[in-house]
């Protein structure tokens, strides 16, 4: 350590950036086809156990079918918007089976099937989307923050609750989810200076689908890699391939378990692919080819850990049916339950505005009470 | 009972709060060893402990989403920002999170977070240290603001603040903080929602708050020796506002004037004058005035004596007050291409 008088010195300057900056490629275990690879985890990341991966295929052949049904359901007219994480089911599982049910998980507006996948009700996740109240999830019951929209603001969010998490004694770690877009945004610098700053407990999810809406990554950045931000504040980082189930989770599951010990925030850049379009009312012709989406189906996260599992015999046939069967019932409940609007109470509106409501929202509430029976 | 700096009150304010309740912490830039560039957190980390009372990194917009996650995880975040201005890289962690988070979440999550603001000009300080920005937070559904004039209600106002369960903004008027007066603390004044009659009259209700508290009392001075008694009403929580509190005033005297130092237009006064004129019009002899600052950027130091609402501007504002019941000559001339 230097004195304020001293230069810093070329070797703990040097030292400090190995330690910092990812590996020069993205960390894979499985190949296309879900073959494993040499060198699989590059050496430093252990293949995580076969029971996390075989409940990681089991929530991704549930998510995925919940994200088509999600999209099935905007197109009918019973979710306003849908914004689909169809083809990034390693990432969005994988986040969360990174995590014990006390840990917190800050998502974006989506990571739908992330909420699903750690056990949230579909109906009360679906909230936003469907016209309702933005957060139908109690976040201090589920862990698991409001979806946010303002890309990157929650990122702060997550550092000063697990700060507060580890001032009290408390191992509690956050995983936040970002975009490759939303790592532009000021306020990922300011979270993760933030976070490296008070040793923040924060693992930083980067699930970077190459579009921001229709902005590609060269738009977005000049930087090596996303991940070769984290030297910037001091936070170690990783790339990992996003659609390589066990990568994601030997990196996750690794960098969690250094902010648990204390370690402070870490930085993952997982490379993966949107599918569908940015929602159900945007046209990615205009900005994408089909054949560049097609040469990432071809790299298919279900389907690599489907033959990898399979073939180590993990997951046998009727296990693989099994998991469609339940997912298969759970996108008919949910479109069950999704059949009749919501009810409106415009009591509501003057609700939660404070914790009470000032004289003037309840003037104000009676105004419209009186507008609805008829009376003003 | 010794005499007091409103300054020193703030600081004594946090140091009880804190020592009340541990999950009370003040963080910001320089608040720690140096004390606040103000001084209102002086020795409190030294006295505390630099875990309860630390410094950030420079990076407003940060210190209040770090706060805010602070606030969702059990603790009651006193965060400052260090001049008016300053605040503005915040407002979209303000207006887009702080303001909202118990509304979206339906009451699951609240908030109990203070963003202390030191506001207001007449100290003589380049740009972006003297602005009156409390509108824009006035105007966000979700925060309360509340605005001491006097040395005892920055303390109670600010203690109410850390217990109040919704995001606080506690705008301080700089120019006030050295102001003095004997008061023994702990001291509990008139909660909030609640306005405060300063001096009575039954002549003009004025509106006032912060720096502008004053400037209307000395205003009163005056004008009661020229045979006019101003009722002076310190507003001192913007939200939630006290109507009731201002309707009796002006029932009473059946004229009004606003004294603020933000710019006039779209500021706080119109609010202000909008509610007087719907719950009093039958009441009032003649229009309600806004003495405010010009609609510009807050100007250079060599100019703001020209712009800021002093005595003189409030007592030509009463005497346009139709008392021989004819208009206002203001209101009549063409207004110039």
């Amino acid at each position: 350590m230097t004195t304020s008088a001293e230069l810093p010195a070329a070797e703990v300057v040097g030292s400090a950036a190995a330690r910092l900056l990812p590996a020069d490629t993205p960390i894979r275990f499985l190949d296309h086809d879900g073959r494993l690879v040499p060198d699989a985890g590059h050496g430093r990341y252990a293949m995580p156990r076969t029971e996390l991966l075989t409940e990681a295929y089991r929530r991704m052949v549930l998510g995925r079918r919940f994200d088509a049904q999600a999209t099935a359901l905007t197109k009918q007219g019973r979710l306003a918007v849908y914004p689909s994480s169809r083809g990034q089911e390693a990432c969005q599982i994988g986040g969360v089976l990174a995590l014990r049910d006390t840990d917190w998980m800050f998502p974006t507006y989506r990571e739908s099937m992330a909420l699903v996948a750690r056990g949230i009700d579909p109906v009360q996740a679906l909230t936003l989307l469907r016209g309702d109240w933005h957060c139908g999830y109690d976040p201090h019951l589920t862990h698991t923050a409001p979806q946010c929209t303002p890309l990157g603001t929650h990122l702060p969010h997550a550092a000063g609750l697990a700060y507060a998490a580890r001032r009290r004694g408390e191992d509690t770690v956050a995983l936040a989810f970002v975009g490759d877009g939303g790592t532009s945004e000021g306020d990922f610098h300011e979270g993760l200076n933030f976070a490296a700053v008070f040793r923040a407990p924060v693992v930083f999810l980067v699930q970077n689908n190459r579009y921001a809406i229709s902005v590609p990554l060269v738009k977005q950045t000049a930087a090596p890699s996303l991940a070769h931000k984290g030297i910037g504040y001091g936070v170690p980082s990783e790339q990992v391939d996003g659609n390589d189930t066990v990568a994601v989770l030997a990196v996750l599951c690794a960098a969690v378990e250094r902010a648990r010990n204390g370690h402070g925030p870490f930085l993952v850049e997982a490379h993966t692919y949107r599918i569908e379009p940015h929602t159900n009312a945007d046209d990615a012709s205009r900005y994408r080819d089909a054949a560049e989406v097609a040469a990432w189906q071809r790299r298919d996260p279900v389907a690599r850990l489907e033959s990898f599992l399979l073939a180590t015999g993990a997951l046998t046939d009727e296990d693989v049916g099994a998991a469609r069967e339940h997912a298969e019932a759970y996108a008919s409940q949910l479109r069950d339950r999704l059949l009749h609007d919501p009810e409106v109470d415009t009591g509501q509106l003057f609700e939660h505005v404070f914790a009470e409501p000032t004289p003037q929202l309840r003037e104000q509430r009676r105004w419209l009470e009186e507008e609805l029976r008829g009376e003003s | 009972m010794m005499a007091i700096t409103m300054a020193q009150a703030l600081n004594t304010a946090l140091r009880d709060a804190m020592a009340d309740d541990e999950s009370v912490v003040v963080f910001g830039e320089d608040v720690g060893p140096l004390g606040g560039v103000f001084r209102v957190t002086d020795g409190i980390a030294r006295d505390l402990g630099d875990d309860r009372c630390f410094d950030t990194p420079l990076a407003e917009s940060g210190i209040v989403g770090f706060a805010l996650g602070m606030a969702m995880n059990g603790f009651r975040p006193v965060v400052e920002i260090q001049f008016d201005a300053f605040a503005y890289p915040a407002w979209e962690q303000l207006v887009s999170h702080v303001s909202r988070m118990r509304n979206r979440s339906r009451g699951a999550v609240g908030v109990p977070l203070v963003v202390r603001i030191p506001y207001g000009g007449g100290i003589g300080g380049v740009e972006h240290h003297s602005d009156s920005s409390e509108a824009y937070y006035v105007h966000t559904p979700g925060l309360k603001v509340v605005i001491p004039a006097t040395v005892p209600d920055a303390y109670s106002l600010l203690r109410e603040a850390i217990a109040d369960p919704d995001p606080v903004i506690v705008m301080e008027p700089k120019k006030l903080y050295w102001s003095k007066a004997d008061v023994a603390l702990p001291v509990r004044t008139a909660g909030f929602g609640n306005a405060e009659v300063r001096r009575p009259g039954d002549d003009v209700t004025v509106l006032a708050y912060g720096a502008a508290v004053p400037v209307a009392l000395e205003a009163a001075e005056v004008a009661s020796d020229r045979g006019r008694e101003l009722e002076v009403l310190d507003v001192r929580t913007l939200v939630p506002f006290d109507d009731q509190t201002v309707a009796e005033s002006v029932g009473k005297t059946g004229r009004c004037v606003v004294v603020h130092e933000a710019a006039g237009f779209a500021g706080v006064g119109a609010e202000m004058v909008a509610r007087v004129q719907e719950r009093c019009f039958h009441s009032l002899h003649a229009p309600v005035l806004r003495v405010t600052g010009f609609d510009i950027p807050y100007p250079p130091p060599i100019l703001e004596r020209f712009h800021l609402p002093n005595a003189d501007r409030v007592l030509a504002a009463i005497d346009r007050l139709q008392w021989d019941d004819q208009p206002d000559p203001r209101w009549l001339t063409e207004v110039p291409a």
